[in-house]
């Protein structure tokens, strides 16, 4: 009786560049971001933070910020140290022996970072609140600081936990196959080391949340620029001891994530205690720079690949040993970000042998966490500049390294344990240089070469395999993820034909309005315009898993469906026992129930299902149904990037004057979107390759503290994208669908440094650093020279 | 306090403001017109871009008391009667926008391009853009809308 994927591709609004939903209140200013939110009677909060990397906080007084005019309260780390039920929530310990400190909302007897709260203090105005602030004196004793994860580790590293005695958190190890006797035994071998900087995600939403208490019956809402409405009420709860069922989780307008707002933050917990303390509600609103100290930051890994292979270019085996920067704490996925790639340093190649080696370390900086993609850009990244050091090595074309190893059985088995859904890795890379033109672009390569051209292209490729939607739930908890991996969604028929759609997924820019509206819509045979989706409140929608890991449609999506499913057998029951007929005489085509020449359709079923005059005996009226989806597996996207750079040898500038996308992302909901989440992601990678960068100082001072010295690119900088796509369904989800929200940026910063590095082979330079500043490439250029 | 009076999308408001208060938060906070929206605090983003005499300024460069006796157009005042206005349908119609937060600094700016660039190239929009940020969209959507809204074919 199932709606076959087949019937789905004969409808109109699956797979159609619809018009988006979420539009109107958007380009109109209606819409409402936490920031555009006022309540009767709210005060304002503000942080004090420390300005040391790291000290002792011998003394923090008050007074003066109390005496400012408009100030209500404020607070010390020490005084609100009995609030806290329990840490700041760390969702996965990876490890047995993992170190998890005791991150509480304000520190209380040490500052770990620059930008660590040590008080807080609510006033009436936005004003008054940051005034007061600067009058909060603090003494502090500065402590010796560490910044450099591998100087974290070394004997004799100032401690930044000193109860671990090491700054070590854990060491992770996955292993497979004969990985010692591969490399004995291999005609070639080859080591790399790969600087992964640290970034800064720039959602151009800073954070913000509003609390507003119930003092009489104790509830409280909070609205907050979160990814994670659900989690954040199940966490924050833990935190503060707000009973769940009388905390309310909001995730209102949301001005982007790409991973910082996937977190549980020192800030909702203090707005959550204080408001129910005093009666008000808070509002916080984070400023930019403010944000840079205080809002995650992503990557910071040291890489170290090794490949065993034969004489032809087989790879047989990977070692690869990541050094990670945590920084002062583990907020919610710190620890386990590395491992979201630790099954992909093989790549889409079928390799014999494994072994994966993570140590995470602490450090006096803002802690990472996840940034768009996580631990999967830092894989592509290390195999596919492998692939093409390989191919150098032995003296080969990197896409006949490429196409040797692809995978290309499926479901494909893969050595670090984990199975391919679908692919054609060939078809993509195949697509991708018909697109570029291949022969043309390297005849013009080997012209400029030849004569010397100041101006030299470089072409880089990056045939990517990555893994999203991360489940089923009984995966995550052998690998000890604190969560499940499934989603859940319920749809309820209202009584004239419309329809609810409550989603536990939290969109930020990721359209599932739309695309929700269009797979519901498709599979209840009723207009687009018809359906209305309700997500990010947790009084809504209760039960939810959110928006992070390309996992919204895969996971949420197919519970959308499934539970569309329960909707059209109910409705089934209803026809037949209406009709007089058996259920399986029942044609089911676009919203109509027909046999015998008469039919029903599904909007008509609904106003019976409401009415309940005429049911089949015992069944409930109301015609609603809800799923929870817990997938059997990852979706495992793939596709071909190649970058096209003109590197200037004289001063260094690269210039990218060609991308090139080819994505299988499976069955594809809204065209228009897909591409709108693949530009922004290649552009983000891009980004990571040529520009952003976080730096720190040795005293632990952020010095591209805003967006002034730390380069997100604007439009100047960029080009337009060539896109192409092939299509495998997954086999795995009745939608055919895989993850697209973090291919891009998973693809494009190997794709862009293979690109810079080619350009500069002829040179001398076979490696180089992110980001490829003109400075960098310039001195790479001049150190190969001499 | 100084009392000044701006004329916001065709409405005069006479105010009295403190000297320090940004044209962003008057806007904000005194006229409840969110529409404009603050994503740093370093002139870096152009999330608050408005039209000032019809020609856009960041909102947070400026002073509320410095735009004394002037005309401010903010995301509001575009749509006539309901209808949006052409820039902001070709937004629309590119997928120019996924979060939107961006989107109304990146439709007042294109509409002061287009006002003094009526047909620009894709390397004139891409560099009369740059003040604007985007974190979502990579740019290419933005690009095509502004063109689709310059009436070039996308």
């Amino acid at each position: 009786m199932a709606t076959t994927i087949t019937e789905l591709e004969v409808g109109r609004v699956v797979g159609a560049p619809v018009e988006r939903k979420e539009d109107a209140a958007l380009l109109t200013g209606q819409a409402k971001f936490v920031d555009d939110m006022s309540l009767p009677g709210m005060v304002w909060m503000a942080v004090v933070r420390s300005p040391y990397a790291h000290a002792r906080i011998a003394n923090v007084n008050v007074d003066g910020a109390l005496a400012h005019r408009g100030v209500i309260a404020a607070f010390s780390g020490e005084d609100l140290a009995d609030a806290w039920l329990a840490s700041l929530p760390c969702a996965w310990l990876p490890t047995e022996d993992t170190n998890q400190p005791n991150h509480r909302p304000l520190a209380v007897d040490e500052a770990r970072y620059v930008g660590d709260g040590v008080a807080v203090v609510i006033a009436e105005s936005r004003g008054e609140a940051r005034d007061a602030a600067e009058l909060v004196q603090v003494d502090y004793d500065p402590l010796p600081t560490v910044i450099d994860a591998e100087r974290a580790l070394e004997d004799g590293a100032p401690l930044v936990h000193e109860e671990f005695g090491t700054n070590r958190c854990y060491t992770w190890n996955l292993a497979a196959g004969e990985v010692d006797d591969e490399f004995a035994k291999a005609d070639v071998t080859i080591k790399e080391r790969y600087h992964q900087q640290r970034l800064i995600p720039n959602a151009i939403e800073p954070r913000g949340v509003i609390v507003q208490p119930f003092p009489a019956t104790g509830e409280l809402t909070m609205w907050s620029a979160t990814q994670i409405p659900h989690i954040a009420r199940v966490t924050l709860s833990m935190v503060t001891g707000v009973p769940e069922a009388k905390l309310r989780v909001v995730a209102p307008e949301v001005g982007g994530g790409f991973g910082s707002k996937l977190n549980v933050y020192a800030e909702e917990a203090l707005a959550l205690v204080l408001a129910r303390r005093l009666g008000r509600p808070i509002k916080w609103i984070e400023q930019r720079s403010e944000g840079y100290n205080a809002t995650i930051h992503g990557r910071d890994q040291i890489q170290e690949i090794e490949l065993a292979a034969t004489s032809e270019g087989r790879i047989r085996a990977v070692r690869a040993k990541l050094t990670v920067n945590f920084g002062a704490y583990l907020q919610l996925v710190t620890a386990g970000t590395p491992l979201f790639g630790a099954w992909l340093y093989s790549g889409a190649y079928d390799v014999a042998a494994y072994d994966f080696e993570c140590t995470g370390a602490f450090t006096n900086t803002t802690p990472t966490d996840a940034y768009r993609g996580a631990g999967r850009p830092e894989a592509t990244y290390a195999i596919e500049r492998a692939v093409d050091a390989l191919a150098r090595k032995l003296g080969k074309d990197p896409l006949e390294i490429r196409r040797l190893n692809f995978l290309r059985e499926f479901p494909s088995a893969i050595v670090s344990g984990l199975t391919v859904d679908s692919g054609d890795y060939d078809a993509h890379l195949d697509a991708a240089l018909e697109i570029l033109d291949h022969d043309d672009i390297r005849r013009q390569q080997s012209e400029r070469r030849e004569r010397g051209d100041t101006k030299q292209l470089g072409i880089g490729f990056s045939t990517y395999l990555e893994m999203c939607g991360f489940a089923p739930s009984r995966i995550l908890g052998a690998i000890r993820y604190g969560a499940g991996g499934w989603d859940a969604a319920t749809i309820r028929f209202l009584p004239t034909g419309t329809v609810q759609v409550l989603i536990g997924t939290s969109p930020h820019g990721q359209s599932h309005v739309t695309t929700f509206s269009q797979i519901v819509a498709q599979q209840l045979g009723i207009a687009y315009e018809d359906v209305e989706v309700l997500h990010g409140d947790t009084a809504v929608a209760p039960l939810g898993m959110d928006t992070y890991g390309s996992r919204s449609l895969t996971v949420g999506g197919v519970a959308a469906y499934h539970a569309a499913e329960r909707i059209i057998e109910k409705a089934r029951k209803i026809a037949a026992h209406q009709l007089e007929v058996g259920e399986d005489e029942l044609e089911y085509e676009n919203g109509t129930f027909s046999a015998n020449g008469k039919s029903l359709t599904t909007k008509e079923l609904a106003l019976q299902a409401w009415t309940a005059h005429n049911l089949p005996e015992g069944m409930e009226p109301g015609l609603e149904a809800s799923f929870v989806y817990d997938p059997p597996n990852f979706s495992w996207p793939s596709g071909t990037h190649i970058a096209v750079v003109e590197v200037d040898t004289e001063t260094g500038d690269v210039d990218l004057i060609r991308y090139i996308a080819v994505d299988d992302v499976g069955t594809v909901i809204n065209p228009q979107v897909v591409e709108g989440q693949i530009h922004g992601g290649v552009a983000q990678g891009i980004a990571q390759a040529l520009w952003e960068e976080a730096v720190y100082d040795e005293d632990g001072n952020l010095v591209t503290g805003s967006m002034v010295n730390y380069l997100v690119p604007s439009a100047a900088e960029l080009p337009s994208y060539e896109l192409g796509a092939t299509t495998t369904p997954s086999p795995t989800n009745p939608l055919g669908v895989k993850g697209v929200g973090e291919t891009g940026t998973i693809a494009s910063t190997a794709a862009v440094m293979n690109a810079v590095i080619d350009a500069l082979v002829p040179f001398g330079v076979t490696d180089l650093d992110m980001p490829a500043t003109p400075e960098r490439v310039w001195r790479a250029l001049e150190e190969a020279r001499t | 306090m100084r009392q000044v009076s701006i004329t916001v999308n065709g409405a005069e408001h006479v105010l009295e403001l403190e000297p320090r208060e940004l044209l962003v938060y008057v806007l904000r906070e005194r006229l409840g017109l969110t529409g404009t929206n603050v994503g740093c605090d370093t002139s870096s983003c152009g999330a608050c871009t408005v039209l000032l005499d019809g020609e856009s300024v960041k909102s947070c460069t400026l002073l509320g008391v410095q735009v004394d006796g002037h005309e401010i157009t903010t995301i509001e005042g575009l749509a006539t009667n309901g209808t949006m206005h052409p820039v902001q349908e070709a937004f629309h119609e590119q997928h120019g926008l996924q979060c939107g937060y961006c989107t109304p600094g990146f439709i007042m700016a294109t509409v002061s391009l287009l006002d003094e660039t009526p047909n620009p190239t894709e390397e004139e929009i891409r560099h009369a853009l740059e003040g604007n940020l985007c974190r979502c969209t990579g740019y290419h959507n933005i690009i095509r809308a502004v063109q689709t809204a310059a009436g070039v074919e996308v």
